[in-house]
């Protein structure tokens, strides 16, 4: 075996990963947990004693209830995401190498703006007096303005407008794996359109739905200025709730908490989706 | 005489204004095993997915049974495909891989299983039903795809280059398999390659197709022993093609024909000759005799490469004008020194009648590149 000093550029190597990971991943995480379970304090934000009053606090109805609405907002996004992301990846796998490179990167482009600043842009379409209400009337569709802004349907179609590329990107992955003998196979041993969808297409492209999901469900309980921007005070989200208690309300360990909650889901759909791959033998051999 | 099962007409089919396959027409007899060999890109493989209903023709019709396929969408044939990476259901077990045809015909489920389990046990893997693909050889993936197409009993099975997946010895086992499948099952098999070993080993028949024509369609032997023209004497097994003259044609159905200055007599071709005319002697490797160079029959030479085989030995000798020579000897058993010193002077020679006569093409070929060994 050499040791470590001869082969210098692979410890620098690990030394970085392991402290980046130590330092930036490990620590901070570990800061959120211990501020979960300590006590609010005035001064210094958090204090001894202990205490698991946090998380009892999670349970408290009124937050529940932010909880749910924020989990079926996001659960709304995601599955609008789904329904558009879905055949819009299908059809780009579909679409000729050289032009698929293009729309790949027109999908990308809303990326180099701030995300704030197109969440203010879609303010602009909705607004009672903005774009959309002035075509729709323009075009005689409708007589009075509609009320857009401000309302549930607002934050889901900011939510699904900024996240919907995430849901996009995995789901093109997986189309661009799925070899055409695959579907052949099905066709030629009897199977119509529908019947290879449903037994060859959705379960070999279902670690793409379950990454999808895990990019823009958690991400869309989290975005705090989409409903702080569009949706008014009663279409909270958890990253509200979460950004409230540790820059309004000063109360630390239940933001930490309230954030650890997110981080466990994260964590289930992980496993959901590892356990996905694993049944396609992509971990296996 | 058997029975024409499947009818190919006048098929014809263009990618971006390139000929794939020209007027093609080809009749498969029921219960046969029928080869389709040739080249990479000779249109072969578009032959078979046109059988199995995944292209179309841009013109022409194909029949089974006097029925017409040409537009009948694949779930709806009689045949099923074997496919090069054999496609298994990567989400799928083994049996529900094999079970999925019957599936879809919504068959009952005691009639599946039972016909699953005697699919896997044709191909002796019924201990493996509960596994994944991943989790099989390449091997045995390959019957697992086997067992996947008979289970639905189809009156033809397709195979694109089923084995080319495997090394050489395995692949020698599966071809043994697949010919006592076919004996057994009693359905037709067409069976696309461009190893014309395989081809010459496994078929009844055999196509041999260029540039989407059929070049030649005949039993293994014919091809080998009475290539048609040119590119099949070159494509099917090793080929030493030495440049004739005719002398002249004698009444007894010989003919007299001048190759590196010996006057040889050969049987008639079927094509007509004239005196003086250019054509080409077929010798394969096999029909060589190499004679010691004091021997007054044969052209000089001299040995430039041996090639110990085993049972054979294979040389490759220049003549004194350049042309090489491929000869290849059984080991005489009364000869145990029977062998070659690279350099060595001998001469070239062969048994009279084992020949074949090609005339001269118009094209000349400069094809050997594209041929994938």
């Amino acid at each position: 075996m050499r040791s470590a000093l001869q082969q210098p550029f692979k410890t620098a190597v690990l030394v970085l990963v392991w402290g980046w990971l130590l330092f930036l991943v490990f620590t901070p995480n570990l800061l959120v947990v211990g501020a979960s379970v300590m006590t609010r304090d005035p001064g210094s934000f958090i204090a001894l004693p202990l205490s698991l009053d946090a998380y009892r606090q999670l349970l408290n109805p009124l937050y529940l209830d932010v909880f749910l609405h924020s989990l079926y907002m996001a659960a709304m996004t995601t599955l609008v995401c789904l329904l558009i992301g879905y055949p819009f990846a299908w059809a780009l796998s579909k679409v000729p190498k050289q032009r698929q490179v293009l729309l790949i990167f027109l999908l990308i482009v809303p990326f180099w703006t701030n995300s704030l600043v197109r969440t203010y842009a879609l303010k602009l379409i909705l607004a009672t007096n903005g774009l959309l209400n002035n075509a729709l009337m323009g075009l005689g569709v409708i007589e009075e303005p509609l009320r857009l802004l401000y309302t549930e349907g607002a934050v889901i179609i900011g939510l699904v407008y900024l996240l919907l590329p995430f849901m996009i990107l995995p789901l093109y992955s997986v189309f661009d794996d799925l070899r055409e003998d695959y579907l052949r196979a099905s066709h030629d041993l009897g199977a119509g359109r529908w019947s290879t969808f449903i037994h060859v297409i959705v379960p070999l492209t279902l670690p793409g739905v379950l990454a999808g999901i895990m990019l823009v469900l958690l991400p869309a309980m989290g975005l705090f200025f989409v409903p702080d921007i569009l949706g008014g005070s009663r279409n909270l989200l958890v990253g509200n709730v979460i950004k409230n208690q540790f820059l309004d309300a000063r109360n630390w360990p239940f933001g930490a908490a309230a954030s650890i909650l997110l981080t466990l889901a994260m964590a289930f759909l992980m496993f959901a989706h590892k356990l996905s791959k694993k049944r396609l033998g992509e971990d296996g051999v | 005489m058997k029975q024409t099962l499947l009818s190919l007409s006048n098929l014809t089919k263009q990618f971006d204004g390139k000929k794939v396959l020209d007027s093609l027409d080809l009749d498969i007899l029921d219960g046969e095993f029928i080869t389709l060999l040739g080249p990479s890109g000779c249109g072969k493989t578009t032959l078979l997915r046109m059988m199995a209903g995944f292209e179309h023709p841009d013109d022409g019709t194909i029949t089974l049974g006097g029925q017409d396929l040409t537009h009948t969408p694949p779930e709806h044939r009689p045949l099923n495909t074997v496919f090069q990476n054999y496609a298994l259901f990567p989400h799928m077990s083994v049996f529900d891989n094999v079970a999925y045809g019957l599936k879809m015909e919504k068959r009952p489920k005691d009639e599946i299983n039972q016909r699953v389990e005697e699919a896997l046990a044709m191909v002796q893997l019924e201990d493996f039903a509960r596994r994944k693909p991943h989790q099989l050889s390449g091997g045995q993936q390959q019957r697992v795809a086997i067992a996947r197409a008979v289970v639905k009993r189809p009156k033809l099975l397709l195979l694109d280059e089923p084995l080319s997946a495997l090394d050489y010895k395995l692949r020698r086992t599966m071809q043994v398999e697949l010919k006592r499948l076919q004996r057994e099952l009693g359905i037709t098999f067409v069976f696309v390659t461009h190893d014309q070993e395989e081809a010459l080993s496994m078929s009844d028949r055999v196509v041999v197709l260029k540039d989407g024509v059929i070049q030649q369609l005949g039993t293994p032997r014919e091809v080998y022993e009475r290539p048609a023209n040119l590119f099949t004497a070159r494509f099917v097994g090793e080929t030493n093609l030495f440049p004739g003259q005719v002398d002249r044609a004698n009444g007894d159905d010989t003919v007299t024909v001048d190759v590196f200055g010996l006057k040889r007599t050969f049987r008639k071709p079927d094509f007509e000759l004239r005196e003086g005319q250019q054509l080409h002697v077929l010798l394969r490797p096999e029909d060589i005799r190499v004679l010691a160079p004091d021997e007054a029959d044969g052209v000089a030479g001299k040995v430039v490469e041996r090639n110990y085989k085993g049972s054979t030995l294979d040389s490759v000798i220049h003549l004194d004008d350049g042309t090489e020579v491929l000869a290849s000897e059984f080991f005489d058993e009364d000869d145990p020194a029977f062998d070659y010193r690279l350099g060595e002077p001998v001469r070239v020679s062969w048994v009279d009648g084992w020949e074949w006569l090609l005339p001269e093409e118009a094209a000349t070929f400069q094809e050997e590149a594209s041929v994938d060994a």
